[in-house]
């Protein structure tokens, strides 16, 4: 079989029992065919088709719904012109780099920090508040904040301003604060762990030589836990650029489009303007600038990586 | 952790004469209660929404802001008349069929990936964390095409499945590290006692890797009991509608938003899975803990 070509590493992962190893089994296939199945059906099959839909007029309603064909480059040339996905492009920016990257991974890292010198009470019920709006499901979370974010509600009531209607005039501010309110136990866990690895000799070391917290924190601690901070901002990038549920659910990506994050203008386009085609596009796009982000992580992280192997 | 702590003091004594320590005792011990209070204050901040829903839902009159603290329980039948019930029931039905599903095949194929020779192994278990990547935004108008040329449209069983679908890439990661950790003695010595590969993969495998299968499952349910976006355009029969879609409907139906019956539906929907979370928190925390510190 081409089994025989392919798999470098199987003779070193199988030292014993070669005779059980070495050949492939029919069984085998019984074993994945299940989870082959549901991938290529519910994923790979959708994934190929969506590549094809993003180049055709296809519609929800009308004739287009049924008879679509390929227009080639003319969604492509429409998303270059159309100043609402730029718009777009910036506000899913602000939102990943906003409220993922800058303040899951701070409040995250204050938090971790924090925890790793608290008593161990305070640290375990803080621990298990931040978890528990982690747990929350997401349309509870647009709920709770989408009621913080109106006039009168307590947002506008701590700014001292009860008349103002926070989500109208920042909008995105509010949207942001809430993803932050929601994710950063996924940093904390994170890099809480990654603390934790960080081996206590070396601290020592330069406590021996007297350098103070901060300067311990800033030239030890944190060039040591580099890998797992960026491990963890390139998750919350994945995780935070396809999200949906929230921001929808608070403000449908309004008022005027101000948080449209991709996602949801996708959604806009595809299931209320119609344009099924060109939602499709605008997903490609949208895989596109996650890919673009992940490879600048990936270079971020290309010297540690050729260490680890 | 707070062996660190007296180490500062004691490192400096070394070099300084002995009328330092009190003082440097005294500044660790202030430094202690300016860092607890810092963190309490962080996670008060943090308490404060789940205090206002809690808050609203037991008070019938609750507005946006904070209400009086009352003990009434007719949000709670209102968030029901409302159909909180049944749109929990969905989503209970949405989560179950999809983390069986998921979890099960899964397991096989993590089994398969981790023991056995698979042609392109290498290659497709990068396929595989490729599309643990992958946003499931781009499959959603795909998915709404197939579904509704095949007829699959509409249905919370196809739904499920997708549900599932979206989660199995990262089960079968998931698994396949954690039956590598699992020793290979044990199925060798089943082996040659002439059991079957059924056998083996119930008695030893699935048992030895327990804790990560309850991982997968516990993730799986938690994202499909969640799941809004993929039921809302794949499902549009109003009586399929799981939790989320209900209460995203119920605060966007009504001209005026009725704080406290949906602060009510929305612990209703919040409770099952923050009760999962805890009973298995101890499993979870097997992959990172933050009150890890707890066990000593």
């Amino acid at each position: 079989m081409t089994a025989l070509l392919e798999a470098p590493e199987e003779p070193v992962e199988a030292p014993k029992a070669p005779e059980d190893r070495e050949r492939f089994r029919a069984t085998t296939v019984a074993w994945l065919s299940p989870a082959a199945i549901l991938l290529i059906g519910l994923f790979l099959i959708p994934t190929g088709y969506a590549v094809y839909l993003g180049f055709t007029n296809l519609q929800l309603l009308g004739p287009n719904a049924q008879h679509f064909s390929f227009t080639g480059a003319a969604n492509l040339n429409r998303l270059i012109h159309d100043p609402v996905f730029w718009s777009s492009v910036k506000i899913t920016l602000i939102f990943v780099i906003g409220s993922g990257i800058i303040a899951q991974t701070l409040i995250g890292l204050a938090l971790a920090l924090l925890g790793q010198r608290a008593h161990i009470s305070v640290r375990a019920t803080v621990g298990s508040i931040v978890i528990l709006a982690w747990v929350l499901p997401e349309i509870g979370v647009a709920f709770i904040w989408y009621a913080f974010g109106q006039s009168g509600g307590l947002l506008s009531e701590i700014i001292g301003n009860p008349s103002n209607d926070l989500l109208s005039t920042a909008p995105l501010l509010i949207v942001s604060i809430a993803n932050a309110w929601r994710g950063t136990a996924f940093s904390m866990l994170i890099l809480s762990a990654g603390l934790r690895n960080v081996p206590e000799e070396v601290d020592e070391a330069a406590q021996l030589e007297g350098a103070g917290y901060w300067r311990r924190l800033f030239r030890v601690t944190l060039p040591i836990m580099r890998p797992t901070i960026m491990t963890n901002m390139l998750l919350i990038t994945i995780g935070t650029i396809s999200d949906f549920t929230l921001i929808y659910a608070m403000t449908q990506g309004g008022p005027g489009n101000q948080t449209a994050i991709l996602p949801v203008y996708m959604y806009i386009e595809a299931f209320q303007f119609n344009a099924l085609g060109y939602g499709t596009t605008i997903a490609l796009a949208l895989i596109v600038i996650g890919a673009l982000l992940s490879i600048v992580y990936v270079r971020q992280l290309r010297p540690e990586l050729r260490k680890a192997s | 952790m707070s062996t660190g702590e007296i180490s500062v003091p004691l490192s400096v004594v070394e070099d300084r004469t002995q009328e330092v320590v009190p003082n440097q005792l005294r500044r660790a011990r202030v430094n202690k209660l300016v860092i607890n209070t810092v963190l309490a204050v962080l996670g008060i901040i943090f308490l404060l929404p789940i205090i206002w829903l809690i808050d609203s839902a037991l008070n019938p009159n609750a507005t946006q802001g904070l209400s009086a603290p009352a003990w009434s329980l007719a949000n709670f039948r209102a968030a029901i008349a409302a159909g909180a019930g049944g749109a929990i029931k969905n989503s209970l039905y949405l989560a179950v069929v999809s983390t069986v599903v998921a979890t099960g095949v899964s397991t096989l194929a993590a089994y398969a990936l981790s023991r056995r020779r698979v042609p392109f192994k290498a290659t497709v278990l990068l396929g595989i964390l490729f599309l643990t990547g992958l946003p499931v935004t781009l499959l959603l108008i795909p998915l709404y095409e197939i579904f509704v040329h095949l007829g699959w449209a509409n249905s919370p069983f196809y739904t499920s499945l997708v549900l599932s679908a979206t989660s199995i890439p990262f089960a079968i990661w998931l698994l396949k590290n954690f039956i590598d950790q699992v020793p290979k003695e044990f199925e060798e010595a089943a082996a040659i006692e002439g059991s079957s590969e059924m056998r083996i993969l119930w008695k030893i495998v699935i048992p030895l890797s327990l804790p990560g299968i309850m991982v997968a499952a516990i993730l799986t349910f938690i994202n499909s009991w969640g799941a809004f976006l993929i039921p809302l355009v794949l499902d549009a029969n109003p009586g399929n509608q799981p939790g989320a879609v209900g209460i995203y409907q119920f605060m966007s139906a009504n001209g005026i938003v009725q704080y406290g019956p949906l602060a009510a539906y929305g612990i209703l929907f919040s409770v099952p899975v923050v009760v999962l979370y805890l009973i298995c928190s101890r499993w979870l925390n097997g992959g990172f803990a933050f009150a890890g510190g707890v066990k000593g």
